[in-house]
């Protein structure tokens, strides 16, 4: 006891670890205040001021597309809004669908099926051993832009059309007897709930019913008889009207903008298929047997069994990718799409302020990668809960 | 078509940088990874940079000038086929201003830039000088460098298809407009169309070589920007016929060189460089007979090429700079029909690009 005591402080391991991080934490501090002296020095020396000021000034540019309405007598600020928003869309939508896309090829992968398992296989390979930008251009100049001229676009059924000035699709406008269609629809959400509700709650022995089957297939009635029970067509459809340039009306969709959002959505698919299929093998084989040695049918195998367990192998991983995605929609300014990072770089032009625009920039990418994660986290944890 | 290969590479090397991933490739341009952190790396390099002896000095220590150019618009700068050199009329310029300083045409590394990338590279002071059909505003004299004399006096126009027959901008209302981001013209166009009251939709890429295929391609209606630009971008289409340059001009375009601020000694090399490829065009001298014109009598030509007085001394230069300047690259008119006369493939008539004794703009202060 007494030699423990004698033990001087520099080889006591408990100090020393304390020790080590505190001079850690000093090295980042001073390291992190020297770049930052550096560059403020810098920026005052070539007389760049810092500062957001100019986010108050007209813009004066025109931008393509965006969520909201833009004039060029707006302000930089609300240009980047626009750029952050048309970010913000394809982002989501390239999440929801490379998801989707991604489960389906993932899952091919393992299909005791020769030709689907090797298409699969030859996809991902293709599309994560080529690099992005050279698929986005690709799928730009090559797909889209090789698209008929409007004169002669193609034509589906009269009411879409594709050319090289983009895909046009047909709007859904509510009608007059749209308000009661939605309140059809919002009885049948609640007959819904309440049928799964029921069927959940009987007894075991008796549960042979589908719970959620059966509650979809209410909502489903409710839809699609309120449809006809209104009288006439609840919604009607804008179809894109030819002009002298180009089609009007209807949903727009740029080339810029599908080959932003194809391309992100392939090639994100192609990794989140190999996520997929690393959780799905993750799930011990004998996992599988013993479910099978119950009587579950197969259905009920990948629901129960293979489902829970496999998630929570997923779901990290697959953080990681939408994170990536959000990211790589950057890569949109090589093919003209105005994002955030593209009209941040025409605010850096015209305002002479690159630093600025760039930390504005960073800050909304890093906004949006924490929220991502955070919800990501919060759902990783509500699936890892199902361990025992 | 012709132009996909160079535009892969480029917006490649531009993107890579860009999206951070250096450590893929050695991007041959080092400016690629500026626009995303201007700040961290050449900080340091131009406080070392910017020495006692200012940038005249340190162009000379260094044995080669760092110039900035575009390599992606023939007749300005542009990769010759046959030699595998950079040539164009801002190319020739970027010699020229080594050749004063250094001796040597060849002594010059260039730096392709592109439109994004040009303001940063000379606020951090990394390039020498920017040679690179950049257009004199009040915004970039105060935040990027300063402007040597106008080179090239341009202006803005619009460049469609033959079928569309558009003769005033108010043609072209709800039309889909190509640009290039981060110029002069991207705000032109936004003006000048809210003046005519027309909608428009602008398509804007980063680069010009994306920006002219998706043109061809017929992504837009037009494609906007200088008119030097436009005429030597239509010669490399696959059928330059079927387009037509607009008969309208939207803007004043001068076109010229910039030097990093705050370095007035360099500013004089370089502007007087310019200036004396004015006087040399306007007083006879070309580079076939400077070896005759050094035993003239004239005294402005013998104060010129240096055979008389010592004025080489306040611009801190050799004493027959002008001669070797001449010899090397030509006067103005030499560079221009070099690279722009009626006998190039790009073939801009000179307008006002002309010595003032021509009824030009080109006028050069007196050399003594």
């Amino acid at each position: 006891v007494k030699q423990s005591t004698a033990v001087p402080f520099w080889r006591d391991v408990r100090v020393l670890t304390a020790l080590s991080q505190v001079a850690f934490v000093l090295l980042v501090i001073v390291a992190g205040s020297f770049l930052l002296g550096n560059l403020s020095t810098a920026m005052r020396q070539r007389g760049l001021a810092s500062g957001f000021d100019f986010v108050n000034l007209e813009s004066g540019f025109e931008i393509g597309e965006g969520l909201i309405s833009y004039r060029p007598s707006d302000t930089y600020g609300r240009a980047i809004a626009v750029g952050l928003l048309n970010t913000l869309l394809v982002s989501v939508l390239g999440i929801a669908l490379s998801t989707v896309l991604g489960v389906i090829v993932g899952v091919a992968r393992l299909s005791s099926n020769w030709l689907v398992s090797c298409m699969a296989a030859v996809y991902v390979e293709i599309i994560r051993n080529t690099p992005l930008l050279v698929q986005l251009i690709f799928i730009y100049f090559g797909v889209f832009l090789a698209l008929p001229p409007v004169a002669d676009s193609l034509e589906f059924s009269g009411i879409a059309f594709a050319s090289r000035r983009g895909l046009f699709l047909p709007r859904p406008m509510p009608s007059a007897t749209f308000d009661l269609w939605l309140a059809l629809i919002g009885v049948g959400v609640a007959a819904a709930l309440i049928v799964w509700f029921v069927l959940s709650r009987r007894p075991a022995t008796r549960r042979t019913y589908w719970p959620v089957g059966l509650a979809l297939a209410v909502l489903l009635l409710a839809v699609a008889g309120g449809w006809f029970l209104v009288g006439s067509p609840p919604l009607t459809w804008e179809v894109p009207v030819k002009e002298r340039y180009n089609f009007a009306g209807g949903i727009p969709m740029s080339p810029e903008f599908s080959a932003v959002l194809f391309g992100l959505v392939l090639y994100t698919a192609g990794f989140i298929a190999e996520v997929v299929r690393g959780g799905i093998q993750a799930v011990r084989p004998g996992q599988v047997e013993a479910a099978r040695a119950l009587g579950l049918d197969e259905p009920r195998i990948l629901q129960l069994v293979i489902f829970p367990q496999a998630m929570r192998v997923i779901v990290p991983p697959l953080t990681s990718q939408y994170l990536n995605l959000a990211k790589n929609s950057s890569l949109a300014i090589a093919i003209g799409f105005p994002d955030v990072f593209s009209v941040g770089s025409t605010v850096a032009n015209q305002t002479g302020q690159p630093v600025p625009v760039i930390v504005l920039i960073m800050a909304t990418y890093l906004a949006m990668s924490l929220i991502t994660s955070l919800l990501m986290n919060l759902y990783n944890r509500h699936v890892q809960v199902l361990e025992k | 078509m012709k132009a996909i290969p160079l535009a892969l590479t480029a917006l490649l090397v531009v993107a890579i940088g860009i999206s951070g991933c250096t450590s893929v490739t050695p991007a041959p341009t080092p400016p690629a990874a500026q626009p995303t952190k201007p700040p961290a790396a050449p900080t340091a390099a131009p406080a070392a940079s910017a020495p006692v002896g200012g940038r005249l000095a340190l162009v000379k220590s260094r044995g080669k000038l760092i110039c900035g150019i575009n390599n992606a618009q023939p007749g300005f700068g542009f990769l010759d086929k046959t030699s595998g050199e950079l040539v164009g009329f801002d190319i020739d310029f970027c010699r020229a201003v080594a050749v004063a300083v250094l001796g040597d045409a060849k002594a010059v590394e260039f730096r392709p830039l592109n439109t994004a990338q040009r303001g940063p590279a000379l606020q951090t002071g990394e390039i020498d000088v920017l040679i690179r059909n950049t257009t004199w505003t009040s915004t970039r004299d105060t935040s990027w460098g300063l402007f040597a004399p106008t080179t090239f006096y341009d202006g803005q126009s619009m460049l469609i298809r033959k079928t569309l027959n558009a003769k005033t901008l108010k043609d072209l209302k709800g039309a889909t407009i190509c640009v290039q981001s981060g110029t002069t013209t991207e705000l032109n166009l936004t003006d000048r169309m809210r003046e005519a009251g027309v909608d428009f939709k602008p398509v804007v890429f980063q680069d010009a070589d994306p920006t002219y295929s998706a043109y061809e391609e017929g992504r837009c209606d037009a494609v906007t920007s200088d008119m030097s630009q436009l005429v030597s971008r239509k010669s490399v289409f696959k059928v330059p016929g079927d387009h037509v340059i607009m008969d309208l001009v939207m803007s004043k375009e001068p076109l010229g060189p910039e030097v990093p601020l705050g370095d007035d000694a360099w500013f004089n090399v370089v502007k007087w460089v310019i200036f004396i490829t004015f006087q040399t065009e306007e007083s006879g001298i070309t580079s076939k007979n400077v070896d005759e014109m050094l035993k003239s009598t004239n005294p402005d030509t013998r104060r010129l090429l240096g055979v008389e007085g010592e004025l080489n001394k306040g611009l801190g230069l050799e004493k027959d700079w002008v001669v070797k300047v001449v010899k090397a690259v030509g006067n103005y008119g030499e560079i221009y029909d070099r690279n722009l006369g009626p006998n190039t493939a790009v073939s801009v008539p000179r307008g006002v690009n002309k010595p003032w004794t021509q009824g030009g703009l080109l006028y050069a202060p007196p050399y003594r």
